[in-house]
């Protein structure tokens, strides 16, 4: 047994060099999913951010808006990891993967655990250009701070899972991409841009359920002190949930015979 | 254990109502070529996928290298090496980088690893390339780096599925030098291929998978004996003449569209000079004649069913075959 947990540790940290070496080598790859939730923060707080924060001021909804926009740079960023997956099983390579005495599971785990190494890389770049144009935490602690780190790596496994899943259910990158389209919709519906109670209120119960909303409403907690209330409960049981389904749909998926 | 490499039996697959594999045996002795020849679609790939562990059987007994492919599949891939028809080589990352991903996978020590990835490099004639990303490599070449990793681990027992197809004939030749290098080396080599010159050059035995069954198997002279004697094809370009040579050779398959009749001979000078007596005293004179002897061509055509080569009037043991032979004998009593 534990002959078995090296070996999947071994060989899924080879196959997490292979993904981070591709995305050394592709950086553009990486940047461009990049530019979606750069050019709305920018066009939110510089273009619309008159109207939209209500009179708020400037830095104040740069505050409001980067928690948001922090999650969905994580939806951004693993639409690549939905579109590589795609790609990889078209090329050929997995099915050599498939006919090697390796650990089975290795080709999915290196798949995650890159992509959420990804996700984090890309937060703190996207934080970066928050803190640059005025995003401050003035009364966060550091245990806030880990604890706000904890939450973004747990919604980066959460839809990393779930966009591994997207990945091998499409066949191409072009579907993969469609496919994984919700993630980086989903936070225009959530509290990322506006506060819950300026929607119509039919819209608010979808809105606030809604995997994103809890999550940044936690981060916001953690980083502005602001209430938090159920939010990190409800966030923490939709990580869990996502990632186990994400894994078991993905499982299920590598394991059916390829056509 | 047994000297076999790969045996199976009973093997079927199907997907939805369609047939692909209709209950085939397959027995390959360790060290030897053994050539799965068929056309495009009658099962090769699916053959292969499933003896490389990649799909599994509907029904079957197969072992593998003597490990069976049910029971012990970690066992069987840990002797394999696969090769498949379309490149498995990761396009973003170098031919070594591709080669060392191997060497990890295949949990060999850093230095011999290196040492490895850049003997196979060497060997494979891509050291001069061995620094670019493998998507800028031309066909054959990503053929040889395919098959190049395939090697890392040093299978006993390497699948081949249509490793030419698609190369130019000096690639192509290249290949059946790989081949032939690997089974001096004593490796077991299943290659899959529809083209029957490359079963003839570099298989021991050979199987013709034709809708999912092995119409027939054994050495390339074996396969040959199949269809008996080879032909005279006589070609006219008067129509009174072709008829004329029609009545007097009565054994003639005739094809009236070209004008030419396929005379079932040996090629011996005593045959064709019964042949040229009997055109001479018919008073009918061919514009071009030409012998046929068999190959593996009209056993291929004989046993699949292609209509390209006239079927011998001679009765074979294939099933196709007595088919055509039926139809040539009633064209001929006209």
């Amino acid at each position: 047994m534990s002959s078995q947990l090296a070996l999947a540790v071994r060989d899924s940290s080879t196959m997490l060099r292979r993904n981070l070496l591709h995305a050394r080598r592709y950086p553009s790859l990486t940047l461009n999913l990049l530019l979606t939730p750069v050019m709305l923060l920018l066009l939110f707080v510089y273009v619309f951010g008159g109207a939209m924060s209500g009179g708020l001021g400037r830095s104040a909804y740069v505050t409001y808006l980067v928690p948001g926009i922090l999650m969905m740079t994580i939806g951004s960023t693993v639409i690549g990891t939905a579109v590589s997956m795609a790609t990889d099983m078209n090329e050929g390579i997995v099915a050599r993967f498939r006919t090697m005495a390796i650990h089975r599971g290795s080709v999915l785990f290196g798949r995650v655990a890159g992509s959420v190494l990804q996700s984090v890389a890309s937060v703190v770049l996207v934080g970066a250009v928050g803190v640059a144009i005025g995003f401050r935490s003035h009364d966060a602690t550091a245990l806030e701070w880990l604890a706000a780190f904890g939450l973004l790596a747990l919604v980066a496994l959460a839809l990393t899972w779930i966009a591994v899943g997207m990945g091998l259910g499409s066949p191409n990158a072009e579907a993969a991409s469609n496919a994984a389209m919700p993630l980086i919709l989903l936070p225009m519906i959530s509290s990322a841009f506006v506060p819950l109670h300026s929607m119509p209120g039919w819209f608010q119960p979808i809105a606030q359920y809604q995997p994103f909303t809890p999550a940044i409403e936690t981060l916001r907690g953690l980083l502005l002190g602001t209430h938090i209330g159920n939010n990190w409960w409800i966030a923490l049981l939709w990580c869990l949930g996502l990632t186990v389904l994400g894994h078991r749909w993905s499982r299920a998926q590598y394991d059916r015979d390829p056509k | 254990m047994t000297g076999l490499a790969i045996a199976a039996n009973g093997l079927r697959k199907s997907y939805g109502d369609k047939t692909v594999l209709d209950g085939i045996d397959l027995a390959v002795p360790s060290g030897t070529v053994f050539a799965l020849l068929g056309p495009n679609g009658a099962g090769k790939t699916t053959a292969v996928k499933i003896l490389s562990t990649l799909v599994r059987p509907d029904a079957g007994r197969v072992t593998v290298g003597g490990h069976d492919l049910a029971a012990a599949p970690q066992r069987v891939r840990a002797a394999i090496g696969v090769t498949g028809q379309f490149s498995a080589v990761d396009g973003l990352i170098t031919g070594t980088e591709n080669m060392l991903l191997m060497a990890d996978l295949h949990h060999l020590p850093k230095a011999e690893g290196r040492r490895v990835a850049a003997e196979l490099l060497a060997r494979f004639d891509l050291t001069d390339a061995a620094d670019k990303p493998a998507s800028t490599y031309s066909g054959g070449m990503k053929r040889r780096l395919d098959i190049a990793m395939t090697l890392v681990g040093g299978p006993r027992i390497i699948f081949l599925d249509e490793p030419t197809t698609g190369l130019d004939p000096r690639s192509r030749h290249g290949m059946w030098q790989i081949v032939r290098e690997l089974v001096a080396d004593g490796t077991t080599v299943f290659l899959t291929t529809q083209y029957l010159e490359e079963a003839d050059q570099l298989a021991d035995r050979i199987a013709v998978l034709h809708d999912g069954v092995i119409a027939a198997e054994g050495t390339a002279e074996e396969l040959k004996r199949l269809v008996p004697g080879g032909h005279v094809r006589l070609r006219f370009t008067d129509p009174a003449a072709y008829r004329a040579a029609a009545t007097a050779l009565t054994e003639a398959a005739t094809d009236d569209d070209a004008l030419t009749l396929a005379v079932p001979s040996d090629g011996s000078q005593r045959a064709l000079r019964s042949v040229l007596d009997r055109l001479d005293a018919a008073g009918a004179e061919a514009e071009e004649l030409t012998v046929h002897t068999p190959d593996l061509d009209d056993v291929f055509f004989a046993l699949t069913g292609a209509p390209a080569v006239p079927a011998q009037s001679t009765a074979t043991t294939a099933r196709t075959a007595t088919a055509g032979t039926a139809t040539a004998a009633e064209e001929n009593a006209r």
